[in-house]
């Protein structure tokens, strides 16, 4: 079970989050070789192209060619930024966490390429509030960086500038899409945006920006010191490089472990997280976080990649594996999620607001047993209305997402809870049988 | 004017990190939180108003959009019990239950001593290490029931 770590390579040392640490560790070595050798933006940026990184905040976008969609600042001279996606808050996703709290000089190295990369004014990156000592530990790095001559004006001596600065969100999950993030930045309540225009031509504050993933900047330093061809070696064709996998739900150890992409599933399980706990069988699990939808456990051997997630009926969204046990109950997860989507919801949509508010509904009359057998149809016909590509924002299309796949998978269990009126109803005619409660 | 000369300051210097000042807003928004009383006036929203220029209703419209901004006062602690999905399946709802148990309060009111303001809250990222809740600001992580106990007796 071993295979080549780098992501989580650093944080052993107790002063992981310190330049001190980072700095013992070649921490900024391959920034400055970048500004000192003259690698050109273009040089940069065909590196991470040529190292096919996907991003890591959830739809897998190759992260060289978005950074090529920012105009040519020589053609169009208004202020460039870039806004790290901090606000990890996709149900089951754990992971930036880690990163900003035991290394977050690697961060802010890769922001720095980034704005060397795409010729960016400033960088912002934007945190959830709730996460006070992962946005303390950026806020004293990016504050040791610039002591160190590292961040602010004529970098190092050159007269490469980028300024980094931190900004604290408020706790909604919205602001975690990349146009809510920016309507939230600029201090206001986090609507996303139509699209297009698209961000790297009107963004933050009308200007070019980039949005970008903790996980995916965390990836640039180690892909430029290392080359693209080294990345390449981790992980399969389409979907290059380690992952940082948060694993949680009905298993022995769960945990964030990093992992080449394409994975079966059921290593993941198996080697890494020790197993369904207590010991029992899986019922279900989802791959990638609460928008990617429920599949069977004839599924866990699907590699945990991008194209064979996508074909076996689910994604790997932000790579956050949620486990349930043959005793748990899909209606009760699926109630939990549409909750949270109905709580979530921006309001700008009538599909999405109307939609998550009749999906919670309906899974909660299924749940407490005045579930009919028309709901299920139902469920189905409302996730119809609601996506895809029918509202401003994915968010929509994040909760019709499970609730077809529980409609598929899970169909007999819908079955079962309208039948003997309800989660009590199913328990008691468990018990009946002799299964399990 | 309810804010201080030192949040009036640190606000100054905020600003100084946007081409435009409301970004400033959400940031000086959760210092007036912390600094002023653990929840967000109608005075204090008054007094953000005027220092970026904004309407009340206009600074009101915003914090109303953050769960983590309260518009009624809270309790001295503020307890948040996560309730999603990986929470739910290492057996949040029993910390929730033990929570109401030991405080009197319903998810969304203070405790009868209005020491302690109970929610629960969505995902914290906290997932791999569930059920988990936030104290202050502080998580405490892979608990069960008897934690609940421990922590609130905890709390002065
Ligand atoms: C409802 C919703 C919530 C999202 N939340 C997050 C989030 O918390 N963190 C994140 O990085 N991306 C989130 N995304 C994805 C972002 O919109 C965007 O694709 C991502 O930050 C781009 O970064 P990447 O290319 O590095 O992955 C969310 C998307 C949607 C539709
Ligand atoms: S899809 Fe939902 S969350 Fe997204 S903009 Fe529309 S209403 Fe808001
Ligand atoms: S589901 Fe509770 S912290 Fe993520």
């Amino acid at each position: 079970m071993s295979h080549e770590t780098y992501l989580l390579s650093r944080m052993d040392r107790e002063d992981s989050h310190t330049l001190k640490g980072y700095q013992a560790q070649g921490g900024y070595k391959v920034f400055e070789k970048v500004l000192k050798e003259g690698m050109t933006p273009l040089d940069v940026t065909e590196e991470v192209k040529a190292s096919g990184l996907r991003g890591r905040g959830g739809a897998g976008f190759p992260t060289g060619l978005k950074w090529s969609f920012m105009p040519d600042p020589e053609k169009d001279t208004r202020t460039r930024y870039m806004a790290v996606n901090a606000d990890e808050s996709e149900p089951g996703t754990c992971k930036d966490r880690v990163i900003m709290r035991e290394d977050p000089h690697g961060l802010v190295e890769g922001c720095l390429l980034a704005a060397h990369a795409m010729r960016l004014d400033a960088v912002y990156i934007y945190v959830r509030g709730e996460y006070r000592l992962p946005y303390d530990r950026v806020f004293a790095a990016i504050a040791e960086a610039r002591k160190a001559g590292l961040v602010g004006q004529n970098i190092l001596g050159s007269d490469f500038s980028c300024e980094i600065h931190m900004h604290k969100g408020a706790g909604a999950y919205i602001c975690g899409e990349e146009t809510g993030l920016m309507e939230s930045l600029e201090g206001k309540r986090g609507h996303p945006r139509p699209k297009p225009p698209f961000p790297a031509g009107f963004g933050l504050w009308g200007q070019p920006t980039t949005v970008n993933n903790v996980e995916t900047i965390f990836n640039v330093p180690f892909i430029l010191e290392r080359g693209a061809e080294w990345f390449r070696g981790m992980g399969n064709e389409k979907s290059p490089g380690n992952f940082l996998c948060g694993i949680s739900g009905h298993v022995e150890k769960p945990g964030v472990y990093e992992l080449p992409l394409g994975m079966p599933a059921r290593q993941v399980l198996e080697e890494y997280a020790g197993g369904v706990w207590k010991g029992r069988q899986l019922k279900a699990w989802i791959p990638g976080g609460s928008s990617t939808g429920f599949l069977k456990p004839d599924a866990i051997d699907t590699p945990m990649d991008h194209d064979s997630l996508k074909a076996a009926g689910s994604m790997f969204g932000t790579g956050a594996m949620i486990m349930l046990d043959d005793q748990a109950s899909v209606v009760k997860s699926a109630l939990v999620l549409m909750n949270f989507y109905d709580h979530e919801s921006c309001g700008q949509c009538s599909q999405c607001r109307e939609g998550t508010q009749w999906l919670s509904q309906i899974f909660q009359r299924l749940y407490d047993g005045g579930g009919r057998t028309e709901d299920i149809q139902l469920l189905t016909d409302l996730a119809n209305g609601m996506a895809p590509g029918k509202t401003i924002c994915a968010l929509s299309d994040a909760a019709a997402i499970p609730t077809h796949s529980v409609v598929r998978n899970f169909k007999e269990e819908l079955e079962l809870y309208v039948q003997h009126g309800g989660h009590q109803g199913v328990l008691a005619a468990r018990k009946l049988e002799g299964v399990g409660a | 004017m309810a804010l201080t000369q030192e949040l009036i300051s640190e606000f100054d210097e905020l600003k100084t990190h946007y081409p435009e000042s409301q970004a400033a807003l959400i940031p000086a928004l959760h210092r007036c939180q912390e600094d002023l009383g653990g929840w967000l006036s109608p005075d204090i929203i008054e007094a953000v108003a005027a220092y970026f220029g904004m309407e009340p209703v206009e600074v009101f419209s915003v914090a109303s959009f953050y769960p983590m901004f309260f518009l009624k006062p809270v309790g001295k602690h503020i307890v948040s019990i996560c309730r999603n999905i990986s929470c739910d399946l290492r057996g949040s709802d029993e910390l929730v239950a033990r929570a109401c148990e030991l405080t009197g309060a319903k998810p969304g009111q203070n405790s009868a001593d209005g020491k302690i303001y109970l929610e629960t809250v969505e995902c914290q990222g906290g997932c791999a290490n569930a059920p988990m809740m936030v104290v202050d600001g502080t998580y405490h992580e892979d608990l069960v029931a008897d934690d609940v106990n421990k922590i609130l007796g905890g709390l002065a």
